[in-house]
């Protein structure tokens, strides 16, 4: 058996929290350099050249990119071979507290979603488990912001609506939202599974790296055929128009019911702050037990 | 080229923009966004004072994140301003001119721009870094309460925003 100390995680989540509030992957910002290059409209160029200033003001200068540092949203893949004398869902929201107190972040979770008092340390993070072979402890973590999260869609289609209808709803989806999700947006797609089973897949497709590439072919040629719908609706930075609507487009998939044609639309605003570790469980020693 | 805006807001001012334009609001301007305003509209409906004169004020929507020692404020980019739609007409009706935001309104909160002459501006979302250069003072007024969400005056020099709604009712959203 395997063991991550407890005093490991809470010092990991938090390092990961307070450096992804200010800086964000390279492929993404390489993407939002990209996109200035591409841009033909005015107004949505001057809106990207604003999003890279801000990342090197975040940097240099040590200020959160975005106001609303989210809710924290953790995906854990737990090696089977470890072994958990501790409570880990615990220890993930004492580094989450400890990050947002400690690093002048923005505390926005309320208790009760119609009480609505502040917990004042952004606790409870949401946090989704599942098992890997070995020992690892791969934790993956997102301050995920309120405005893009507001404007994520599910829907239960008919069969019968098929690719297109599909691809329709997450259309729909984008225009709907328009400047409110902060575009350029990454979108994550869900299909199948169940009601829950596809947002969970959605929200997971959100955090895949940019550059990541689905092995599933079905999968791939509608993260291509989206990307390039998606870029045509003139929704463009911020709502005003242009060619940047999405940086990228992930898709999920999982097995269904008969009957159903679940598909969940999750947003990723343009501050994409995500970070990522893995943690090896050292050897625990029996005979000092 | 960007044109100036000045605090204390003057009809002047107001007919001078159109949608599209964009603009750089220099003077004091009040945080406020889902819970302050929630708190203030209840104060109206009470016949009670206002925690400040919104009377040809701008009203910022956004909770930034806390400074830190040597910060005049963290974070401060706008949130999404559709969810003040409800209750923005009743300080319209007490004064106030201006609100910034980020996206779209309802269709019909053209019409209310236009009954009181005011204006809806937009400004970046996610770019809370780069407006807090623009931030010269902070003091918190009203509600501390609400931690992110309570109303602070802040003192802003050349704040970048475009008009989103004019005085005439029209939309950057709906042109």
């Amino acid at each position: 058996m395997y063991k991550v100390e407890r005093k490991t995680i809470i010092e990991s989540v938090k390092g990961m929290l307070l450096e992804s509030v200010k800086t964000l992957d390279k492929e993404v910002l390489d993407a939002f350099e990209n996109a200035r290059e591409n841009e033909r409209n005015p107004l949505a160029k001057n809106i990207l050249d604003k999003i890279l200033e801000n990342h090197e003001i975040a940097n240099s200068k040590d200020i959160p990119l975005c106001q609303d540092t989210g809710i924290v949203v953790c995906f854990l893949e737990i090696g089977r071979e470890l072994y958990f004398d501790y409570d880990l869902d615990e220890a993930i929201n004492v580094g989450v507290s400890q990050a947002y107190i400690e690093g002048y972040l923005r505390k926005s979770i309320v208790r009760h979603p119609l009480n609505r008092i502040n917990t004042m340390d952004n606790t409870p993070a949401v946090i989704h488990h599942e098992f890997i072979p070995g020992n690892k402890l791969i934790i993956h973590i997102a301050p995920k912001g309120g405005g893009s999260e507001n404007m994520s869609t599910l829907k239960m289609l008919s069969p019968s609506e098929g690719r297109e209808g599909l691809i329709q709803f997450v259309l729909d989806t984008i225009t709907k939202g328009g400047g409110r999700p902060c575009p350029p947006l990454i979108v994550g797609v869900g299909i199948g599974g169940n009601f829950e089973k596809c947002a969970w897949l959605a929200k997971k497709a959100i955090l895949r790296p940019l550059g990541d590439v689905t092995e599933n072919p079905v999968d791939r040629e509608l993260e291509i055929e989206l990307m390039e719908r998606i870029n045509k609706l003139d929704v463009g930075p911020m709502g005003l128009g242009g060619d940047a609507t999405c940086i990228g487009v992930k898709v999920n998939s999982f097995p269904c019911h008969i009957a159903s044609l679940p598909v969940a639309v999750n947003l990723q605003c343009h501050s994409a702050r995500k970070s990522e570790v893995t943690l090896i469980g050292k050897e625990i020693n029996h005979t000092n037990n | 080229m960007e044109k100036k805006l000045t605090t204390p807001i003057t009809d002047e001012q107001i007919r001078t923009l159109k949608v599209g334009d964009e603009v750089l609001i220099s003077g004091y301007i009040y945080t406020g966004r889902d819970a302050a305003h929630k708190n203030m509209i209840e104060t109206i409906k009470k016949n009670e004072p206002l925690p400040f004169d919104v009377k040809d004020q701008v009203i910022y929507y956004v909770g930034p994140t806390p400074a830190k020692e040597d910060q005049i404020i963290g974070s401060c980019g706008p949130t999404s301003s559709y969810r003040m739609d409800k209750y923005s007409p009743y300080l319209m009706e007490k004064g106030l001119k201006v609100m910034i935001g980020k996206g779209d309104r309802s269709i019909e909160f053209n019409d209310v721009v236009k009954k009181y002459q005011g204006l809806y501006l937009l400004a970046i979302g996610g770019i809370g870094a780069k407006l807090s250069q623009c931030v010269v003072e902070n003091t918190l007024i009203a509600y501390p309460e609400l931690q992110s969400e309570a109303i602070r005056r802040l003192k802003v020099i050349d704040f970048p925003a475009i008009v989103a709604i004019d005085f005439e009712g029209n939309s950057i959203f709906t042109k």
